[in-house]
């Protein structure tokens, strides 16, 4: 099994995500992150959902999301071909002595510091996958208090536009 | 809304518009006045409270009937008898919270088997939504998994849009099951109706036309074939495409096989039709398909019923997958040459590809022929005498096709019958056959039959139903009764849940866990059959002997003024022959009891 990023334009109707989280259940796939939000059309959002299937699986878990009738487009992002990026908080401990190295990781990672308080803080850090992960080893040792992150969101590099050919009739 | 906005797909004109402009009315009008330019004549369903603002409306209707039921389920499953028999859009109504739910069963049989269904709820008042109101049932949410789409109307002004839009979902492309639930605030605004209305569906795009390359593709392979079969499913029946068929058929001389969903689309006195695959087919239609080099799938989507073991399913054959749903191509397995489109547009296209393809010379099909008919003369289609000596419900069920004939219409509850109906009745005609292959609901014969003598009153319409199946909604047969909708019903009383019980005697030891209804032979009959059909108004006989079946079906023929029940008591013992043991191999397929052909044929 692997994971693929699949990003869906779709109508913004009320069930909307639940007729698209329930095809995942039903037919046995495995979500492994899922964001929405407003595309540049009003009326149409933007799905990237994070699937861990195998190539065959995936045919068909694209192919049953494409027959919902509130869903105009699929088009799967390959890593290469497209920026992904995952945005974390997260809230480390911190004292006198630990304070300075967990800023000096912030530094390196280009994250941010978004609230500060004598015994932890809080931060950002915006990156793919493989960014997130290693700024969490780093962050560990110092104790993690909570840690939210929103859903994998991608867009595809170049000119090319999901909505490019959806509108044409 | 101007006529601009107008879909060619529904089926008003321009003069009905023109009345249709800016008048007032109620939702629950504007619901009745939608069905009616949507071109519906006939619905089925039972008021109650969130759905009564249309009811209250119904009087001033004169274009649309309206039947009452005794149980929504029987709605639903008239709606989709209606459906199956007409090939037009069946429609049922009920109210919220159980009426709703007692749809279920029917949307998610039609979703199954592609029943093209308008399914109209009432919602509680939009204020109550989400608050456990009294009869408050979120169905759009319950009816998600088995519904094609549905839709939630919250507003007057969204009615006939939405509707429109549903019988367009609904219709077209791989027809299925929409719901529209209408909160009763909806029901009882005002707002100014207009039609045709602009119907927005920029997600909803059906593939009907396929692809010239994948056609060229097929006919080079069907005309390389030396063992080729036609697999012809219940999409070719929904896409009214028996003609289209036979053209293709004739033309490739290949042999056909119709599955239990797609009986009668293919005359079954055609010599190259060799009968249902499938766990109960006949022996040269699963052989062929399995010992094929290549199978065209014609609306198809090879059922775990049809293949048996998927890995071992026909393990030499070359696939071309032709479905209209382009999520049932390589679903199960892997199709060579892919066609999305509708059946009667590619059968056209693949008809005149594999004619210019085959005048170059093509591959000799004689020997797969020669072997498919020594199977067909080695195994006919048969069935033995009753061991205890009683009637034999195979014996009934081809008399009732015989006697009836080939414009009949033949609804099937589902089990032991249902196999044997789609057996032994000798189908000529596409939707003549009706029954529940997907879902597998007990319980849909009658209503089936139901809704289809409705839809073409002037067919013949039998339910051919189990002990079982019967008890679960023969109340229907008041709705019947009452409204002039003569069906006829033939109970093959086996007096237990037969094909459990086939499957207990074959599998489980003989080991008959609850499976005896006590309504058949030495038993306390409860109920009787006959007793609750004269309570239902029916004309209802009892037949214990081969020597009256025959007089039976006939005064039930020439009855005509109620329907009429006849409850054929027949022997427990007899089971669906031939067989494929399921999870196996359909080179396993048994002839009949401990009789393979594989193996030596020794006699029954």
């Amino acid at each position: 099994m692997s994971s693929h990023v699949l990003s869906l334009l779709v109508e913004d109707k009320p069930g909307l995500l639940t007729r698209v989280a329930g095809l995942f259940a039903r037919r046995g796939f495995n979500i492994e992150s899922l964001a929405v939000g407003r595309s540049e059309i009003q009326g149409l959002s933007r799905i990237t959902v994070v699937v861990d299937v195998d190539d065959f699986p995936l045919e068909q878990v694209t192919k049953q999301l494409n027959k919902l009738v509130n869903v105009i487009k699929i088009v799967e992002l390959e890593f290469d071909q497209s920026v992904q990026r995952d945005h974390l908080l997260i809230k480390v401990r911190v004292d006198n002595t630990s304070r300075s190295a967990v800023l000096e990781a912030v530094n390196l990672f280009r994250a941010r510091v978004v609230d500060v308080a004598t015994d932890a803080l809080v931060i950002e850090v915006t990156g793919d996958s493989g960014k997130t992960a290693a700024f969490l080893r780093v962050l560990e040792p110092y104790g993690i208090k909570e840690m939210t992150q929103s859903g994998l969101i991608a867009i595809g590099r170049g000119s090319k536009s999901i909505t490019d050919r959806v509108f044409k009739n | 809304m101007s006529l601009e906005h107008q879909t060619a797909k529904l089926p008003s004109d321009v003069a009905a518009s023109r009345k249709n402009d800016n008048v007032r009315m109620t939702g629950a009008s504007a619901v009745l006045r939608s069905l009616e330019l949507l071109g519906i004549d006939d619905v089925f369903g039972l008021p109650g409270g969130a759905i009564l603002p249309v009811y209250d409306a119904m009087t001033d209707v004169q274009d649309l009937r309206h039947v009452l039921v005794r149980h929504e389920q029987g709605a639903g499953h008239a709606a989709e008898g209606y459906a199956s028999a007409s090939g037009r859009v069946g429609v049922c109504i009920a109210t919220s919270g159980p009426g709703a739910t007692n749809l279920v069963t029917a949307i998610a049989d039609a979703y199954m088997d592609s029943v093209p269904l308008l399914a109209i709820t009432g919602q509680v008042f939009s204020t109550l939504m989400g608050t456990d109101a009294f009869q408050e049932a979120d169905i759009v949410g319950i009816t998600m998994p088995v519904t094609k789409h549905s839709f939630l109307v919250t507003r007057a002004e969204d009615i006939p849009a939405t509707l429109a839009a549903a019988y367009q979902i609904a219709s077209t492309g791989r027809p299925g099951p929409v719901l529209v639930d209408i909160t009763k605030d909806a029901q009882q605004a005002e707002f100014a109706f207009s039609w045709p209305p602009k119907v927005e569906l920029p997600g909803y795009r059906p593939v009907t036309k396929a692809h010239g390359k994948q056609i060229q593709a097929a006919a080079q392979l069907l005309v390389e074939a030396s063992r080729p079969v036609l697999y012809v499913g219940g999409g070719v029946v929904r896409s009214g495409a028996a003609e289209e068929l036979r053209q293709l058929a004739e033309s490739t001389g290949a042999p056909v096989v119709t599955t239990l969903m797609a009986r009668g689309v293919f005359p079954d006195s055609h010599r190259q039709h060799l009968g249902m695959p499938g766990m109960h087919g006949t022996v040269p239609a699963v052989l062929a398909l399995q010992e094929s080099d290549l199978i065209v799938s014609l609306g198809a989507r090879f059922d775990d019923r049809v293949t048996g073991k998927a890995e071992l399913f026909a393990p030499n054959a070359k696939v071309v997958h032709v479905d209209i749903d382009p999520a049932e191509i390589s679903k199960i397995r892997f199709a060579d040459v892919p066609i999305v489109g509708d059946a009667k547009d590619v059968l056209v296209d693949l008809d005149a590809a594999f004619t210019a393809t085959a005048r170059q010379g093509r591959a000799d099909t004689s020997a797969w022929w020669e072997h498919l008919t020594e199977l067909r003369e080695q195994f006919p289609l048969g069935f033995a005498p009753t061991s205890d000596g009683r009637l034999s419900p195979q014996h009934v069920i081809s008399r009732i096709g015989e006697l009836t004939g080939p414009e009949g219409i033949f609804a099937a509850g589902v089990g032991q019958h249902q196999m044997w109906a789609a057996q032994f009745i000798s189908y000529e005609r596409p939707n003549s056959w009706l029954n529940s292959g997907g879902a597998g609901t007990m319980g849909y014969a009658v209503p089936a039959a139901m809704g289809a003598k409705v839809a073409e009153p002037e067919r013949t319409v039998w339910a051919i139903d189990g002990d079982g199946c019967f008890q679960m909604t023969n109340q229907e047969l008041a709705t019947c009764s009452l409204n002039n909708i003569p069906i006829k019903v033939a109970i093959i009383n086996n007096s237990s849940l037969g094909m459990v019980k086939q499957w207990q005697t074959l599998f489980y030891d003989g080991h008959y866990s609850h499976t005896e209804l006590n309504t058949g032979q030495e038993s306390v009959r409860i109920p009787d059959f006959v007793k609750l059909g004269e309570a239902y108004g029916c004309l209802a006989i009892r037949v214990e002997r081969e020597d009256e079946v025959d007089a039976a079906i006939a005064l039930a023929l020439e009855t005509n003024d109620r329907p009429v029940v006849i409850d054929f008591v027949v022997s427990k013992d007899a089971m669906v022959w031939p067989m494929v043991p399921q999870g196996v191999s359909n080179s396993f397929i048994q002839y009949a009891r401990e009789n393979a052909p594989a193996f030596d044929d020794e006699e029954i």
